[in-house]
């Protein structure tokens, strides 16, 4: 039982909340110097991402552009909602980009909403949003 | 100057024109800088911030990553092979991290 009391507390002094997080408003600043103002509009990005995520350290996620070149794509880009900052990752596809679609590992500091968006080659915005639920959360990003 | 174990995954070979996937992975703790020891202080940020991956010197795909990457950051992205040559990936980070691998890839 000490054993277990100590680990527990252990986890109590990793865990302690941060104390700033970002807000729907953030993730808007932080979308808007993204697309550089440019309205966005739902459609032509995918985002894939478990809706039910049992572990927020390492959430598998694949943003892609079905149905279009790479060439019509210059950015992708992931935003989160109430992680301590909004922005995740900006990926570039440079000229010899075979496909539009990126796959990597992120962080959920909580249930929130994932963004994806595809800045496409005529500067059009796109977006898809994701609810994700978090059942353990990210330590590392919550404290 | 520090430097990352990495793994670069990318086909031996492939037809010209063919799609294929690269993958990639670096041991790097991505210590997001919200984090406290055991001891209560704040552990400082210590990130890979930039990861680009070009063939022959034209660029493929890059990332810039911020602190919610996952520790140990993996990327898999498609490269369209113009023809046989050498594909290098770059990591640079916090810390003065700089590390960078090749793989030939060769045109059938």
């Amino acid at each position: 039982m000490i054993a277990r009391r100590q680990l527990l507390a252990a986890g109590a002094v990793a865990c302690v909340w941060p104390p700033a997080r970002a807000t729907p408003d953030s993730m808007q600043a932080a979308i808007d110097a993204f697309t550089g103002g440019s309205v966005v509009r739902e459609g032509r990005v995918k985002l894939d991402i478990s809706p039910l995520v049992e572990n927020g350290n390492t959430v598998p996620v694949t943003v892609s552009v079905p149905g279009f070149e790479a060439a019509a794509v210059r950015r992708l880009a992931l935003f989160t909602e109430r992680n301590p900052q909004p922005e995740v990752a900006v990926f570039t596809l440079g000229p010899l980009a075979g496909r539009a679609q990126v796959a990597t590992r992120m962080r959920l500091a909580t249930s929130q909403t994932v963004v994806a968006l595809a800045q496409m080659a005529d500067s059009s915005v796109w977006q898809q949003r994701v609810e994700v639920v978090v059942t353990l959360a990210a330590c590392v990003e919550g404290g | 100057m520090a430097t990352l174990r990495t793994i670069l995954t990318a086909p031996a070979s492939a037809r010209v024109g063919e799609v294929v996937e690269i993958r990639t992975l670096a041991q790097h703790p991505m210590e997001t800088g919200y984090r406290r020891s055991s001891e209560g202080e704040l552990l400082p940020r210590d990130l890979l911030r930039r990861v680009e991956c070009r063939f022959d010197g034209e660029l493929v795909f890059a990332a810039d990553l911020h602190a919610a990457i996952s520790a140990n950051p993996y990327l898999a992205f498609q490269l369209k092979l113009p023809r046989s040559g050498t594909l290098s990936v770059s990591w640079a980070g916090d810390r003065g991290v700089a590390h960078s691998e090749s793989v030939q890839i060769s045109a059938t």
